[in-house]
């Protein structure tokens, strides 16, 4: 994901002379491109999150449209206050841009997850919340996140390895789920890079009988209200699927819509415990270990659409 | 001097205004205002009724709870109108006890978190690189705000990105929240700390306006280095009974303390 934002902000950059680099000394081998061929516009801060945001909101004061890049938990949580306040307070165009969303850094440990970023960005006033499912979509939440006027954060995956899920380029608005599969039986509302998971769970559902349907949600905030409560009139069984904190990500933006919604579903999360990893291990390994992986999933969508608790 | 007038009338407007509005951080305000008054009078390039002006020297008041000052500077510079100081920090009010972006003509930035308007203030002078515009950044922050680790972060790049379009002053007033910053958290050999992060610096006495202005009108004070000025200032400057005293970072004076200021300001 990491290398379709890049490749489409140099494009952007080309049309677009409001368009400025910052990076907190992130994106070795990736940003050299853009910066020879935009010196101007491209800054290395050295590694300093807390002033990347802080000189990004003095570019943008100035009429400029800066993207600040670094791993997911230092692009949002090392400068917290200053998205906050310089950012969000301001309500200027400063697009945050996190590799490594969730567990990608697996084996590196806690200090490089990011499984807080969704819940704490949501939760800022101005801020829109990209969580793109594959790189197709992180383009469109790139190219959207560059046509609106307040603040963004988009959190990506890994750097090149994320799987294309969507085979053509679906309809991407603001605030609107993308249906990629309806199903019967029970539904899978999915964010960021556990899109691919959420359409192999489908398929292999289908060998047991469960038709599952599969939407991506790749603006988290703001939500798409109709869609979730549309679901749940529908009948459907709603399950979320994030890799991200139990606590204040898509699980409990969806569960806000449906509380409050008057909707009645039956509904469950599928989310990492509020807990940080303690184990050692990949992003393979750690999802599996925390009900993350297909075969996880698999198994809490039967125990959920049977009837019973999600095992 | 007619400079010498601004500064006695802005300390008055910012007495009322503080005790109408039984707020805090009176002290804070006052030793700022000489270098309001030399920045807003003499050495920069401001537009008050086209504050937008692409070609303006931008001001950010890094220390925003000092903004009392901040928003009677900008009155009597001609930015808005005397009366709208009535509004300062009560309620209904539009002008927040730490300055907000939009809350008036001539505020640049949202400040009050500590630590937020140097960064803020290098990437305005980037902006003036990339967009080859003459105007300057001046960023005025206070002592014990240089605690904050994120000044240190902007002070290193500015230095490394040789920005002399970039001006810190430091309202050295040698007195923050809990005490004397030299007991808090020593900011000594500060000069030397900034000289060593590649900044050319000048340290002067804060309240003499013609030294400030001089200093300030000669920018950059080297080529190719961003400048600072350590203006040594006193707490509550103009009130005998508020100079150097740590109470008055807190305290509103009353009827009658606000009538013994205003007498000794007149």
């Amino acid at each position: 994901m990491r290398n379709a934002f890049i490749r489409n902000l140099t494009e952007l950059a080309r049309k677009d002379a409001r368009i400025v680099l910052v990076t907190a000394d992130m994106g070795f081998s990736v940003f050299e491109k853009f910066m020879e061929e935009f010196p101007d516009r491209a800054f290395n801060t050295g590694i300093a999150e807390q002033n990347s945001v802080g000189i990004a909101s003095g570019l943008a004061l100035c009429k400029k449209i800066p993207f600040v890049y670094s791993i997911a938990p230092f692009v949002t949580m090392r400068p917290f206050e200053q998205v906050r306040i310089d950012v969000c307070y301001q309500n200027l165009p400063v697009k945050l841009v996190g590799a490594g969303g969730g567990l990608t850094y697996g084996a590196l440990g806690p200090t490089h997850h990011s499984i807080e970023d969704i819940s704490l960005m949501r939760a800022l006033p101005n801020m829109t919340v990209f969580c793109p499912g594959d790189p197709v979509e992180a383009e469109l939440s790139m190219l959207e996140a560059h046509r609106i006027p307040g603040p963004a954060y988009i959190r990506l995956g890994k750097g090149g390895g994320d799987p294309i899920v969507h085979k053509t380029k679906p309809k991407f608005r603001l605030g609107k789920g993308i249906v990629l599969k309806k199903g019967k039986d029970v539904a899978i509302i999915s964010t960021g890079n556990m899109l691919q998971t959420a359409v192999q769970a489908s398929e292999e559902l289908k060998k047991h009988g469960v038709d599952c349907g599969v939407v991506s949600m790749p603006v988290v905030k703001p939500i798409d209200k109709e869609l979730i409560i549309s679901m749940a009139n529908e009948g459907h069984k709603i399950l979320t699927l994030e890799e991200h904190s139990i606590i204040g990500g898509l699980g409990s933006a969806v569960a806000e819509v449906l509380a409050e919604g008057e909707a009645k579903a039956r509904f469950a999360r599928i989310a990492l415990p509020d807990r940080f990893c303690s184990e050692v291990g990949s992003q393979e390994y750690l999802r599996d270990l925390y009900g993350l992986s297909v075969k996880k999933v698999v198994s809490k969508v039967i125990g959920f659409a049977g009837g019973g608790e999600p095992r | 001097m007619v400079l010498n007038r601004h500064s006695r009338e802005i300390r008055k407007q910012v007495v009322h205004a503080v005790s109408r509005s039984n707020s805090s951080h009176i002290g804070s305000a006052l030793s700022t205002v000489d270098v309001l008054v030399a920045l807003y009078f003499s050495a920069m390039r401001i537009y008050p009724k086209d504050h937008k002006h692409p070609e303006r020297d931008r001001f950010l008041l890094s220390k925003g709870h000092g903004c009392a000052a901040l928003y009677a500077t900008l009155s009597r510079a001609g930015f808005f109108e005397e009366e709208e100081l009535e509004k300062f920090h009560v309620d209904g009010g539009k002008l927040p006890g730490h300055s907000t972006l939009h809350c008036a003509p001539g505020i640049e930035a949202s400040t009050g978190s500590l630590g937020h308007g140097l960064p803020i203030g290098v990437g305005m002078a980037l902006a003036a690189r990339i967009d080859k515009r003459k105007y300057r950044t001046f960023v005025l922050m206070g002592d014990g705000e240089c605690d904050e680790g994120s000044v240190w972060e902007a002070a290193l790049f500015a230095g490394n990105a040789k920005l002399d379009n970039l001006i810190a002053i430091i309202d050295y007033n040698k007195i923050q929240s809990f005490g004397y910053t030299k007991e808090v958290l020593d900011l000594e050999p500060l000069k030397a700390k900034w000289e060593s992060f590649g900044w050319s610096a000048i340290e002067l006495d804060g309240h003499d306006l013609a030294a400030l202005t001089k200093t300030l009108g000669s920018i950059p004070f080297e080529k190719g280095k961003p400048s600072l000025v350590i203006a040594h200032t006193v707490k509550g400057k103009g009130v005998s009974f508020m100079e150097n005293r740590l109470e008055w970072h807190y305290k509103s004076p009353n009827e009658e303390q606000k009538k013994r200021a205003l007498e000794e300001l007149e």
